[in-house]
């Protein structure tokens, strides 16, 4: 695979097919035109290709070449006419949804739950015998989720087998059907104690299609997450694709094996962080669902220490499908706490229930942009609490701990999310990606997220990582090409120390070598212009009571970058401080729209 | 010629429609094809497997799995009754005995030897699906599938609570902008399917209940009283399962906001008609609208559901579905193909809209919908 010149990438979502193509320039692999078309899993069209033809049919008004004869892609290239490869992610038909099942909630449940979502999975429920409910509590959540597949962790090899087997039977005892598909087998997966294979096989084989893959976790110290992970992705192509309309054509299109989409995500999302050395954190804010995705080192306190990545999903938390769901979980007054202006609590409930019965309206008005955002900000909040909850522990393939770890004072539940160690955040979805703004954006994640130190931030263009992560499998060069000259525009960095003191309080004085130097006041946000060609000197020397990353009151000096938007000075806080009295909060946050430039005058 | 699509709600006088009607799992189908329906008409049945349950014996018995097969008095398969023995043991020359009685009607499943649960398996439970719709069998799979077909009209609601109802349609108000209120109501609404104006709340839905109305089709509807009706705040819009007495479509938005004329001038030209109404509302991919169909036989030729296209066109009537005009009706004037910057300073594809008063102007394309009017 040497000389790939043209690639066609797709991505089936639940409603558009997203096709890019990408071509080696001069010896460079860049983006050269993008298309889209619904996506037509359901009536009348059944049939996926439907769709992916129409998104590459669109290519080839914009680019006037040739992809598609017959209906079908022409790959590899003859004549100059089609692809060399074609690859392809999918989320259509709401995703891959899989049911997880351990012995203790915390240990081999949680390490099952953590080899799903980072196969790209949603995760509707996880069964443990110690997760308070009955058995025939949990016989009736089965019946009544009916995932897409099940994975069966538990006990560690030569460990329990009695509790294993009772999750085994509390399956059999549901007698599950799959989402789709009546008349085929729902795919079971075992990873667990190798002494219950052949019990577990007794209970389940002759009511499910089952599968027994190395345990995931063979002693209390180990994970190995890949081989439940590569059963996952050769199920869902086995079993679910192949009952999904239209998949086992595109299966033979394909260049590569079909990816879920979270996962080609996740795949990319390593990448990156392994190639550039970086601790990255990333989300898709979507309609229905928010993944966040994070990269970090095992140990924080050892930058030799190996990489560990981890995905959540927060399943009901969007901005469109799930919006009301965001405000029954965050609160009314945690959204209103974002919106610059007096607005009557019963016509905002109102409307956002509005949008989420409409949820392709977008907001005409200022007012209503500003409520969304709010929106926005809380549910990256929500999100990103779940992740930092996930993210803890013993989370990685094959991670050792040593002796010394028994003498160590931390905790196996402190999250691997080292805020202050961050070093990118990259956000993707319609509301960060397609902000009238850039700022706009850089706001709602710093707001979001609450970045500590200094951070980069950058969205995805386009949304097409999914299409990068499925390609890096075959060509990794031309994935990494793509992703840093065409799919990330990076929007600058933040500089926020993390401490509380009271508003008007001095925070920190920051020198931007060649652009200036500013004292900020606690409460006080400030935007210095700087792209992301130049390379500035920056000393930060913070007030006793704040830490920029060496210590509080410690300065710090390094270099940094701007981008689109800038660096911008955050003195807010960490945890961000608002104020609590209504109209100081609105004046505050009129000022820092103002200051950062977020939305036009009235 | 590229069309734009718009969604948006049907609101159709004379239409043929279909309804797929399905069991859960295979049975008996006790209609034929051409055979007349009436909505709450029986047509297909199953059993579907009784509620599983597990017992942990060993632990009752204080026994070891291996051993349960001695203290068995039942087996894998054997149909068992409440309160029937179905394991003893006994410890101190027979003194002491532990004896394990059903707790269920039904069958034991099975009996594992590894963990020493025993599942128990609760008796059949019958499904039956009615017709839902007058009308007449279009075919039917003989297993598992009916097709029932109808002619008549055809409104959907934006959105809706509670399940597949039918009963006679009755107008308690006087115009569209007018509420519903607990004055409105009476004892004759038993039964019936009330069509109020502009608004209800949760106080009138409550009397309606009482009164025993199986649904009422409103304008518009508060968050906050949704999140009393359903004792939760709902967070994403998958309903139709929930049992609250009666069924509520909405068919404009949140708010009180006036029916469209048309929905309402057509529910009442057919006031006193049989109608079917269904709240199951699902806004996800695949979107699925609350709906209300009154069959009748028709005059004119009936324009085939699936074939009504809402297709943006100038002439065509639509409605804003989002601030600052929202719940306005008018004609589209004018559609740009160039994107308009909108005052967010998004840059969309927008339309020009006359309204009702003779007042123009631009707005999203994504912001209204067609009203399909045949």
């Amino acid at each position: 695979m040497t000389d790939i010149n043209v690639i066609l990438a797709t991505d089936c979502g639940s409603t558009t097919t997203k096709a890019i193509l990408i071509e080696k320039i001069n010896g460079q692999y860049r983006l050269t035109a993008r298309g889209e078309a619904p996506t037509t899993v359901e009536a009348p069209a059944e049939d996926v290709t439907r769709g992916v033809i129409n998104s590459i049919a669109e290519i080839e008004d914009i680019t006037g070449k040739t992809f598609i004869k017959d209906d079908k892609l022409i790959v590899p290239r003859k004549d100059d006419k089609g692809a060399d490869i074609y690859v392809s992610t999918s989320s259509a038909g709401g995703g891959l949804q899989m049911m997880v099942a351990g012995v203790v909630k915390q240990m081999s449940a949680e390490s099952a739950e953590r080899a799903a979502l980072g196969a790209g999975a949603i995760v509707m429920d996880v069964l443990a015998t110690n997760d308070k409910r009955r058995l025939f509590q949990r016989i009736e959540r089965i019946r009544n989720l009916r995932p897409d597949m099940i994975l069966i962790s538990g006990g560690t090899d030569g460990g329990t087998v009695r509790h294993v087997v009772s999750q085994a039977e509390v399956i059999a005892a549901a007698d599950p059907k799959p989402r789709f598909g009546i008349g085929y087998e729902l795919p079971v997966i075992f990873a667990g104690n190798i002494k219950a294979r052949d019990a577990v096989r007794e209970t389940l084989n002759e009511k499910t299609a089952l599968q027994i893959v190395d345990n995931l976790r063979p002693t209390l110290e180990n994970e190995n997450l890949k081989p439940a992970r590569d059963a996952i992705h050769d199920l869902f192509l086995e079993h679910v694709m192949q009952h999904a309309p239209g998949y086992k054509k595109l299966m033979t299109w394909t260049s590569a094996p079909i990816m879920p989409t979270p996962g080609a995500v996740g795949d990319i999302m390593q990448l990156i962080a392994k190639r550039e050395n970086i601790q990255v954190v990333g989300t898709d804010i979507g309609g229905a669902t928010t993944d966040d995705f994070s990269v970090f080192r095992a140990d924080r306190d050892d930058p030799e220490s190996q990489f560990v990545f981890n995905r959540t999903v927060s399943a009901n938390l969007g901005m469109s499908y799930s919006i009301s769901n965001v405000v029954a979980e965050a609160g009314i007054p945690n959204i209103m706490r974002w919106v610059s202006f007096d607005v009557d609590e019963r016509l905002l409930r109102n409307s956002i229930r509005n949008k989420m019965i409409r949820p392709t309206t977008i907001p005409q008005g200022l007012n209503g942009l500003i409520i969304e955002q709010a929106i926005c900000r809380e549910a990256l909040r929500l999100a990103f609490i779940q992740h930092k909850q996930m993210a803890v522990g013993l989370r990685g393939v094959q991670k050792q701990s040593s002796i010394g770890d028994a003498f160590s004072q931390k905790s196996s539940d402190e999250t691997l999310v080292d805020m202050i160690g961050l070093d990118l955040i990259v956000g993707s979805g319609g509301v960060l990606s397609h902000a009238p703004r850039r700022n706009q954006s850089a706001l709602m994640m710093i707001d979001g997220f609450a970045p500590e130190g200094i951070t980069n931030l950058a969205v995805d263009s386009i949304f097409m990582m999914p299409h990068l992560g499925v390609l890096a499998q075959i060509n990794e060069d031309a994935a990494i090409e793509v992703f840093e000259k065409d799919c990330l525009i990076h929007l600058g960095a933040v500089v926020a120390p993390v401490g509380v003191a009271p508003y008007g309080k001095p925070c920190m004085t920051v020198e931007i070598h060649g652009k200036g130097k500013w004292d900020l006041k606690v409460g006080e946000m400030k935007l210095i212009p700087a792209t992301r060609d130049e390379e500035f000197e920056i000393t930060i020397n913070p007030n006793k009571k704040f830490d920029i990353g060496a210590g509080k009151g410690k300065i710090v000096e390094r270099k940094i970058k701007g981008g689109v938007v800038g660096i911008i000075l955050d003195a807010r806080c960490r945890p961000i401080q608002l104020p609590e009295n209504h109209d100081e909060r609105i004046t505050a946050l009129q000022s820092w729209n103002k200051e950062l430039d977020i939305y036009p005058e009235i | 010629m590229a069309y734009a699509y718009s969604p948006g709600l049907k609101v159709l006088e004379s239409v043929t429609l279909q309804r797929d009607r399905r069991l859960p799992l295979s049975g008996k189908i006790i209609v034929s094809q051409g055979d007349s329906v009436s909505a709450e008409q029986v047509v297909m049945m199953t059993e579907m497997p009784g509620k599983a349950d597990m017992m942990n014996i060993v632990s009752m018995l204080g026994c070891l799995p291996g051993e349960i097969g001695k203290y068995m008095k039942k087996e894998a398969g054997d149909s068992i009754k409440m309160h029937e023995l179905i394991a003893e043991s006994s410890s101190f020359f027979g003194l002491f005995k532990t004896r394990i009685e059903s707790p269920i009607d039904g069958t034991i499943e099975s009996i594992s030897p590894v963990t020493g649960q025993l599942t128990l398996r609760g008796k059949p439970i019958p499904v039956e699906v009615k017709a839902y719709i007058d009308g007449k069998v279009l075919s039917t799979d003989g297993k598992e599938n009916v097709i029932v077909e109808t002619t008549g009209s055809f409104i959907q609601g934006i959105f809706g609570v509670g399940g597949e109802t039918c009963g006679n349609i009755e107008i308690a108000v006087q115009s569209p902008n007018i509420p519903l209120t607990i004055d409105s109501l009476s004892e004759n609404h038993k039964d019936k399917i009330v069509v109020g104006g502009s608004y209800v709340t949760y106080d009138v839905l409550m009397r309606a209940k009482e009164i025993g109305v199986k649904a009422i089709i409103v304008g518009g509807f508060d968050d906050s009283d949704l999140k009393k009706f359903l004792g939760f705040d709902l967070g994403v819009a998958i309903t139709g399962q929930e049992k609250l007495g009666l069924t509520l479509v909405i068919t404009e938005g949140f708010g009180e906001i006036p029916m469209a004329e048309k929905t309402f001038n057509l529910l009442c030209k057919y006031a006193g008609m049989r109608t079917s109404v269904n709240g199951a509302t699902q806004i996800r991919a695949g979107v699925m609208r609350p709906e209300i169909i009154i069959p009748h036989p028709s005059a004119q030729k009936a324009a085939d559901e699936k074939e009504t296209k809402l297709v943006l066109e100038i002439g065509k009537s639509v409605r804003v579905i989002r601030e600052p005009f929202f719940g306005k009706i008018g004609i589209i004037k004018s559609l740009p193909v160039e994107l308009t910057k909108l005052p967010t300073e998004s840059m969309a594809r927008v339309l020009e809209v006359e309204f009702e008063n003779g007042e123009r102007a631009v707005i999203p394309r994504a912001n209204v919908e067609v009203i399909a009017m045949d």
